[in-house]
């Protein structure tokens, strides 16, 4: 058999298959995602609250409402109680007069920039040193994995507690970098968070550089750099995407957390964590400035699990479902 | 003819086990390679062949710098290509490239086929333009039997042979002069191998390729080689031209092999003596002292056990390591002389 006839044989019989459509995996990757109308109904919630998030101005314009920061002694009643849901406040409002509403509006920009910042900087500080450690292996991997153990030693409310405080000071931490408030929270949340994102790729990139394409490029003249970068880290975009995304719930409850317990997003700011905590006293009373913090965290963290559920099953289709 | 392109001298490569998580030591080595020497000819195809783990893949690895060898020497062109390194080895990769195994590890899932065989390019700054490299890349495709027009698929799509192809491609960008091939046929199907046997001839045929050819099947080795190394843990134990080495194999182990090799033939029609070996085969970890194959040897006798044979001519012009070379009726007995 000569190369001629083969050749032949082989692309004939593809040309006339030429037909069907190539899809590329982030091609197969939507048609399988279009098909979950639960993690798309999620991501629209998602899709919502941040437009709602970024136009927080001209809803309350809209609605004729106060911004969240402004007091209303007006709104409590003759005993200095806040007053429930009306026309005027449609979430009522807190003991301070504060519009609930509003603040809730205000809690959720502060809950969407902490946890997406925070799990940004966690995602590309563990992905850039997971990489480089199960890479280079030695020393380098040593020193990264055993401060990742010393780390995933500690409890995590327990560390983020710990930092927080440190952090809170007048002066900040990190001399002056991290300042208290906001800062400080997206540093401790990022802190604790990048083992996770660390071990993760770590384990992946010790399975994808004994693949042969790496030997392959090193063969072709490749550096360590663009191997890294190029036939590795492509690889590690299915991992970090799903990871992040089940990441960001976990990281919007740990700030509601921090808030509650006082060494979160520092007052007057609006968070729906300190919210729930000031709502604490009056609960048997006031029962809105509670529920309406509550039921937007829960929907929201429950529609970011969703997603990254369905961004799970999408990207991987041979998971177990 | 005998114009060597690479000689390999005294090569060899030990792994070592270590144990401990701090400080690590050592507590046992892998003699994967030990003291081969042989050299590789302008032109010509030579086969290496043994069983699995007695150091085909090392050598390769080495001969191609994605290993570095423990001692011994490697020189393409009277260059040391053991210590080349930055440009120089960056340079001397472009002269060599690897064929590989596994067909579905050896392309990157995430890249289009043209970008995988347009890599080489990117990689040293060859064909600066999009539409030059792209141009380029569709003529290697059609060289190696792809349609050019699925430059923009990715390797999911494609069988195992035509994703080998692409591997070939891939090799051949640079216009290299030697081709190492680590056993590029044995994980396709049998109706697909000949395909890419004889691409890899046909190409050999047309750009003056060197080709190293590790396989260990030994049918497809005499399709291909010129020449056959064969190996036994670690050590070289026979060097011979292909049909020298098929009729008359000097070394027991070469022997060996060749009554292993199914033959398509009524029973009656050949006879021959089926020559099993016994036992396993030793750790490389612990090999035999003296000779590695006396344990298992049909003809070893105490000298076997402590004085190692050298590699030295022997009738009909094979070079084999042994103290007690098949004599041609015993060579005959195993081989059926088609």
């Amino acid at each position: 058999m000569s190369v001629e006839t083969f050749e032949a044989a082989e692309t004939g019989g593809l040309t006339s298959e030429s037909a069907v459509q190539a899809r590329t995996p982030w091609q197969l990757f939507w048609r399988r995602l279009r098909g979950d109308r639960v993690a798309l109904a999620a991501l629209a919630f998602i899709v919502l609250l941040v437009l709602v998030a970024l136009l927080q101005a001209p809803i309350r314009s809209l609605l004729g409402l106060p911004g969240p920061n402004v007091q209303n002694p007006a709104a409590l009643d003759v005993f200095g109680t806040p007053t429930g849901p009306s026309a005027e406040h449609p979430f009522g409002v807190d003991t301070l007069g504060r519009d609930v509403f509003s603040r809730v509006l205000a809690g959720a920009a502060v809950s969407l920039q902490v946890a997406l910042i925070s799990t940004g900087i966690a995602v590309a500080v563990g992905t850039l040193l997971g990489m480089l450690a199960a890479f280079y292996g030695g020393w380098v991997d040593t020193t990264f994995s055993r401060m990742a153990d010393v780390l995933l030693a500690f409890p995590v409310l327990l560390l983020a507690l710990g930092i927080a405080a440190a952090c809170s000071g007048a002066e900040g931490c990190a001399g002056g970098l991290i300042q208290p408030g906001i800062g400080t929270v997206v540093f401790t949340i990022a802190f604790i968070n990048w083992v996770f994102v660390f071990r993760i790729i770590r384990g992946q990139t010790l399975s994808l550089r004994e693949k042969e394409y790496v030997e392959a490029s090193r063969s072709l003249g490749a550096s360590n750099r663009r191997i890294i970068f190029r036939e590795i880290l492509p690889n590690l975009v299915a991992p970090i995407i799903v990871y992040a995304s089940l990441l960001i719930p976990q990281n919007i409850l740990l700030e509601a957390a921090l808030s509650f317990l006082g060494v979160g997003v520092q007052p007057p700011q609006a968070s729906w964590g300190a919210m729930i905590a000031d709502a604490v006293t009056v609960f048997d009373t006031a029962w809105w400035f509670m529920f309406f913090p509550g039921t937007a965290l829960l929907l929201t963290v429950l529609a970011f699990n969703l997603v990254g559920d369905g961004l799970q099953d999408a990207l991987n289709p041979r998971s177990d479902r | 003819m005998t114009d060597t392109l690479m000689s390999v001298s005294h090569l060899t490569k030990h792994f070592p086990l270590t144990e401990g998580v701090v400080f690590q030591r050592e507590v046992a080595r892998v003699h994967a390679v030990d003291d081969v020497s042989l050299e590789v000819r302008r032109g010509e195809t030579l086969g290496l062949v043994g069983e699995t783990g007695c150091g085909k893949s090392t050598m390769a690895r080495m001969m191609v710098r994605l290993l570095d060898p423990t001692s011994g020497t490697i020189s393409y062109e009277g260059e040391d290509v053991t210590a080349a390194s930055g440009a120089r080895l960056k340079r001397l990769r472009r002269e060599m490239q690897m064929i590989f195994q596994d067909p579905y590890s050896s392309l990157n899932p995430r890249k289009t086929i043209g970008s995988i065989i347009a890599e080489p390019f990117a990689i040293h700054g060859l064909l600066g333009s999009d539409g030059a490299r792209r141009r380029r890349v569709q003529e290697l495709m059609e060289q190696v039997g792809l349609n050019p027009e699925h430059y923009n698929r990715y390797p999911h799509e494609f069988s195992g042979g035509q994703r080998q192809r692409v591997g070939v491609a891939r090799a051949l960008a640079l216009a290299p002069k030697l081709i190492v091939a680590d056993e590029p046929v044995s994980a396709l199907d049998v109706s697909i191998q000949a395909q890419i046997l004889n691409l890899l001839r046909g190409l050999q045929r047309e750009l003056g390729l060197t080709i190293v050819f590790i396989a260990h099947d030994l049918s497809v080795v005499r399709h291909m080689c010129d020449r056959v190394a064969v190996m036994y843990l670690g050590n070289l134990v026979e060097l011979a031209d292909s049909d020298t080495l098929y009729r008359h194999p000097r070394h027991p182990y070469t022997g060996a092999l060749l009554s292993a090799v199914p033959v398509a033939a009524a029973r009656s029609t050949v006879r021959r003596e089926r020559q099993v070996l016994e036992g396993d085969l030793p750790s490389p970890t612990d090999p035999p002292p003296a000779c590695r194959f006396h344990t298992r040897c049909p003809k070893a006798q105490e000298i076997c056990r402590v004085q190692a044979p050298p590699l030295t001519p022997k009738d009909g012009g094979a070079l084999a390591a042994c103290h007690f070379p098949l004599a041609d009726e015993e060579a005959s007995a195993i081989v059926p002389t088609a």
